[in-house]
């Protein structure tokens, strides 16, 4: 049986590590609050709603990759793949908090969820009012009549990516949350898997994948997906993947979409750029504009090999805060 | 019935027994969920060996209460927040107490599983812990005039029947969820720590503490 190979120290330290490592390339622009994975921006920007988000470690660069102006204000980081303890959430929103609110934007999951709902009880004991977005851009995780049960994965960057912008332009707490939700409901994600990944504690494949078969919908904690077939062209894959999105929201001609195809963990940047000249191909092939491409390792799951690729349909409200600037370790514009 | 010294003694016990079933829960997780439920218990369980070592609690409650507070700082996850809430909110029913006894017993798990169902959204059924604590819950109702030992002995064999029960559930949430009916056949890691920690105090009980 194959073995994970990974260079690390303790793997009990691995998601205490790699934030060190995180703030150490921001150069002073974020800092630990604590040492249980707080981490909010330093120093904080002009009073504005305070957009904090986390989840458990393992994703990176995901969730705070994207701390900086015109993005998150703070993050509250979990072991690897598990969600943080309400404490750490409350240090993050007690640190960037300003008086403005605080808006926790995550992935949709039963772990965080609870989390972040004692956190905002805890909020709330010290006059912080908070608010919630939860994400759930994964359509194959629930079919869309239960879209609330879905899972939140890739997409979760233009949705902090809006939020941030929101917030930036000195909105109010309820506006923030509005456009948030919109932005939210305008994306969608889909992935698939090729090989698993593995969380270093337990140094153990989190499924096996036989050689010749690939899986659609993998979760991004290696959660097994929801359907398993022979291996195929990319051509063929990306396909399946934007048929599934495409009739979701649904994306229709004249519409404007920002595009991510996101890698998992070890798929190359080849097979990336070779599935993104067929997402445009086939995007044009339905008249739908691409308004910008990003192309790269945004939101992780360990070594797994695959990809997931999302779609912002953009309108009047989203373009403009989509192309406004941020500035973090993982998204700059 | 035991005193508040015991009933810590019990608890640390209780910890010692999940933080070195750790193995056995990654595997269960890994089959269904994201396999970090092991890992999770043990770093909550480990939170609570070294605060039960440092600290002496004042009374039974207590011990409940701050062992839910220091899973519930120090785990994350969906178990953090359930087992957290479970002790806590359960610890909570006990307050005033001194000796925990069989009559103690559905007292702690009812206010437990109350707590972990308005937390979580869950019922039983949902393939979660609640299916072990539940089983447990009915039990302890009915032998809440036995010596504790005795009571105990049939509320693990009653958390154990529940973890067989979630075999044949399909699980609607937490990281199970997208398994759909994949995750038929196997138990839930959440209710097999369940059944562990009655087992334990079972276990702890019988091994001569009190009776
Ligand atoms: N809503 C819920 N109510 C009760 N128990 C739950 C609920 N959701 C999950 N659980 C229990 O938690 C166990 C899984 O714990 P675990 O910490 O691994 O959760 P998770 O869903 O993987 O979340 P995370 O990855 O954030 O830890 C399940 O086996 C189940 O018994
Ligand atoms: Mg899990």
């Amino acid at each position: 049986m194959r073995i994970p190979k990974k260079l690390i120290n303790d793997p009990s330290k691995v998601a205490k590590e790699q934030l060190e490592g995180l703030i150490a390339a921001n150069h002073g622009r974020i800092q630990a609050i604590g040492d249980k994975g707080a981490v909010c921006v330093n120093p904080l920007p002009s009073p504005q709603v305070a957009i904090v988000t986390g989840g458990g470690s393992g994703h990176e660069p995901m969730f705070a990759g994207y701390l900086g102006p015109g993005l998150a204000t703070a993050a509250a980081c979990g072991d690897i793949f598990a969600a943080p303890p309400p404490g750490v959430i409350l240090d993050a929103a007690q640190a960037a908090d300003q008086g403005k609110g605080v808006l926790f934007v995550y992935g949709n999951y039963a772990g965080d969820n609870m989390n972040f709902d004692i956190a905002a009880e805890l909020a709330d004991d010290e006059d912080i009012e908070t608010q919630t977005i939860r994400i759930w851009d994964d359509v194959a995780s629930a079919p869309l009549s239960k879209i609330k049960e879905r899972r939140g994965v890739a997409g979760d960057l233009f949705v902090l990516k809006i939020a941030g912008a929101a917030a930036a332009q000195g909105k109010s707490l309820g506006q923030v949350t509005e456009i948030t939700a919109h932005a939210r409901d305008c994306t969608r994600s889909v992935g698939v898997a090729l090989s698993a990944g593995s969380i270093p504690q337990t140094g153990k494949y989190n499924f096996e994948l036989p050689d010749d078969e690939l899986e659609y919908g993998m979760g991004l904690h290696g959660e097994p997906g929801v359907s398993r077939e022979k291996m195929a062209s990319a051509d063929t894959v990306v396909e399946q993947l934007l048929d599934r999105i495409i009739e979701d929201l649904p994306f229709v001609a004249g519409d404007k979409v920002c595009l991510l195809i996101n890698n998992l963990g070890s798929s190359t940047v080849m097979e990336l750029l070779i599935a993104n000249r067929k997402v445009h191909s086939y995007l044009e092939s339905k008249n739908i504009e691409v308004h910008d491409t990003l192309i790269g390792s945004y939101c992780t799951s360990q070594e797994m090999a695959g990809y997931s690729i999302s779609l912002l349909k953009l309108d009047d409200t989203l373009t403009p805060l989509y192309d406004a600037p941020c500035h973090s370790f993982a998204l700059r514009k | 019935m035991i005193n508040t010294a015991q009933t810590q003694a019990l608890m640390l016990y209780v910890a010692k027994q999940v933080v070195a079933s750790e193995p056995l829960l990654t595997e269960a997780d890994l089959v269904i969920g994201d396999g970090d439920h092991g890992i999770g218990m043990e770093r909550g369980f480990l939170a609570v060996i070294e605060m039960l070592e440092k600290e002496q609690l004042a009374s039974v409650d207590k011990v409940f209460i701050k062992v839910g507070s220091t899973m519930m700082a120090s785990m994350g996850g969906a178990s953090g927040a359930i087992f957290g809430s479970f002790f806590r909110a359960g610890g909570k029913a006990l307050k005033g107490t001194s000796d925990f006894d069989a009559k103690s017993l559905p007292v702690l798990i009812e206010a437990g599983l109350q707590s972990v169902m308005d937390r979580g959204g869950a019922s039983p059924g949902d393939k979660t812990m609640i299916d072990a604590a539940d089983m447990a819950l009915q039990m302890s109702k009915t032998t809440s005039n036995e010596s504790l030992e005795s009571a105990l002995s049939k509320v693990a064999e009653a958390a154990k029947q529940g973890v067989e029960a979630t075999k044949s559930m399909i699980a609607t949430t937490g990281k199970a969820k997208t398994l759909g009916e994949r995750s038929l056949g196997h138990p839930d890691p959440g209710a097999i720590t369940t059944a562990i920690i009655f087992k334990s105090m079972a276990d702890f009980v019988k091994q001569g503490v009190a009776v």
